[in-house]
């Protein structure tokens, strides 16, 4: 779904990390950890064309990111979940609205009733109507995760999607997606939390990626 | 939320510049009524003045009095014998009084006046030989002077000619700043909306989705905004007198019948304009912004 070929990126001082090669396959379960400023955002970015790389090729569900036009990128991205790290919502739409978006956007019908069960599942049935300045961290990154997987996508990229929940939602996010990657989405999600990949181990096969030392490696079971 | 629904929420509601874009178009109809005002009745004027003044002559003759009578026999011999000339008729003394009225007032003792004797002359759409008419005339009544309007005719007609055509670039001129207007404004808009934007992009929407929510909005307010204006200048010209019922010497400024028809036109021509500006702007915009 997913391919990197020899990548390097480089905001201008120097690369973050070089020669990454990696395949996301379909329905496969990444994580990809590091340290904080490794670069786990900006691979993220690279994954969903939000950045070109500054060597080697990204290919997004089978086209290569430097050729895509940007109408491509956008029926690209209808196909893909995306979790940004500061979430980005439409601050003056209500919850509801900003997680139906992905839907609306293309013109697809929106189910009242899917939208709420997905509201109640992450916890934010009481905040359907509120907006999102007025929530709190957690609450945000919640309903970030909601807009990303309401429209079924064959690839969810998530970048901290547990970092500011306690560990019972954070478990509770996690079997979500373990259960959209049981039905055949492909997951990659950028965490420092050793604890959420442990209990996703416990649950379904998983590959680690680690950015270190300008490399990106795949990490042993020394977790 | 329907597509519909999405496109006129996405964009926050709080632009400045979508305001002025209303008002702009209203002042902009409201001018527009007026050129178009001015455009139309030049056109009228032309026509009226080229209708009353084609096909008809006259023939002025200047004579001591005692010869008076016999001029004007010969000239109106010479005339029924003309080809090209349908009728000439002697003009009565109520009539050149009336005539003169006009300029001179009521109470003047015309008969004290050594007065020209006045033949009107009905032509047919070719008219006479002119020069050969004028030639015979000075032969045979030397004091008839034959005068075909032309020298009325043509400044009149340039004139009017003239002015539709200032009026027209009036027009045009008002619906360049008009589009000039919405392109700024949009531009605007979609700078501090680069946040909007980035969502958008973020869930998949493509250029042609994110400009429409700019785009509807523009164009909703400039037709809002014209429909006013251009009410209020048919108004304006409404109480202005009624050119049908104007006076001989200028048929006044105005629609009549279907002309209205032009002013209440200008929202829609607004609107296709700020349609076509907006939409533009936008996606040059959203070309240059990954
Ligand atoms: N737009 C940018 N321009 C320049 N430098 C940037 C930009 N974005 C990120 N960086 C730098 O690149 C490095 C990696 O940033 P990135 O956000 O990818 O880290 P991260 O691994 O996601 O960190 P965290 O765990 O804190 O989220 C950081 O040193 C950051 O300062
Ligand atoms: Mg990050």
């Amino acid at each position: 779904m997913i391919a990197f070929h020899d990548v390097a990126h480089d905001y201008g001082g120097g690369p973050l990390f070089r020669n990454a090669s990696m395949t996301l396959e379909k329905g496969s379960f990444h994580f990809l950890t590091g340290p904080s400023g490794a670069g786990k955002s900006t691979f993220l970015k690279l994954c969903y064309g939000e950045l070109l790389p500054s060597a080697g090729s990204v290919s997004l569900l089978g086209q290569d990111m430097k050729t895509m036009s940007r109408d491509d990128l956008a029926r690209t991205r209808q196909r893909i979940g995306i979790v940004h790290q500061d979430c980005q919502f439409l601050d003056h739409l209500t919850v509801e609205q900003n997680v139906a978006l992905p839907l609306s956007v293309t013109g697809r019908a929106v189910s009242a009733e899917n939208l709420s069960d997905l509201l109640a599942w992450v916890g934010l049935g009481g905040q359907a109507r509120a907006l999102p300045p007025t929530l709190s961290g957690g609450e945000r990154q919640r309903t970030a995760l909601a807009r990303a997987i309401i429209a079924s996508p064959e690839v969810l990229l998530a970048d901290e999607p547990t970092g500011n929940l306690d560990w019972d939602m954070s478990q509770r996010l996690m079997s979500l997606m373990i259960e959209l990657n049981r039905m055949g989405t492909a997951v990659l999600i950028a965490t420092h939390d050793l604890n959420l990949i442990r209990f996703a181990k416990t649950q379904v096969s998983t590959r680690v990626l680690r950015i270190a030392r300008g490399e990106v490696q795949t990490a042993g079971a020394d977790l | 939320m329907t597509r519909n629904d999405v496109t006129r929420v996405v964009v926050p509601r709080s632009g400045r510049g979508v305001w002025l874009v209303g008002l702009s178009a209203a002042a902009m109809a409201f001018l527009a009524v007026f050129a178009l005002a001015l455009s139309v009745s030049a056109a009228r004027l032309a026509q009226n003045w080229a209708a009353a003044l084609s096909q008809t002559a006259t023939v002025r003759i200047s004579a001591p009095p005692e010869e008076m009578a016999e001029q004007t026999a010969i000239v109106l011999e010479v005339l029924r014998t003309t080809p090209g000339i349908t009728a000439a008729r002697e003009m009565t003394d109520d009539e050149q009084a009336g005539l003169l009225e006009a300029w001179l007032g009521p109470d003047l003792p015309l008969d004290a006046l050594p007065l020209p004797r006045l033949i009107d002359v009905t032509e047919t759409p070719d008219g006479p030989d002119r020069q050969g008419l004028r030639l015979r005339l000075s032969a045979e009544a030397p004091g008839a002077v034959y005068d075909d309007h032309t020298r009325w005719r043509r400044p009149l007609a340039e004139g009017a000619a003239r002015l539709r055509q200032l009026a027209n670039l009036s027009l045009v001129l008002i619906g360049s700043v008009m589009a000039a207007i919405v392109m700024l404004a949009s531009s605007a808009s979609l700078a501090s909306n680069a946040q909007v934007i980035r969502v958008l992009r973020l869930v998949g929407a493509q250029d042609r989705f994110i400009a429409r929510a700019f785009v509807r909005r523009m164009t909703l307010r400039a037709t809002l905004g014209a429909a006013a204006g251009a009410g209020a200048g048919a108004i304006a010209m409404l109480a202005l007198p009624d050119p049908a019922s104007g006076s001989s010497v200028f048929s006044g400024l105005g629609f009549q019948g279907s002309a209205w028809l032009l002013p209440l036109s200008l929202p829609v021509v607004t609107a296709a304009l700020a349609w076509i500006a907006a939409k533009a702007t936008a996606l040059g915009v959203l070309k240059g912004v990954t």
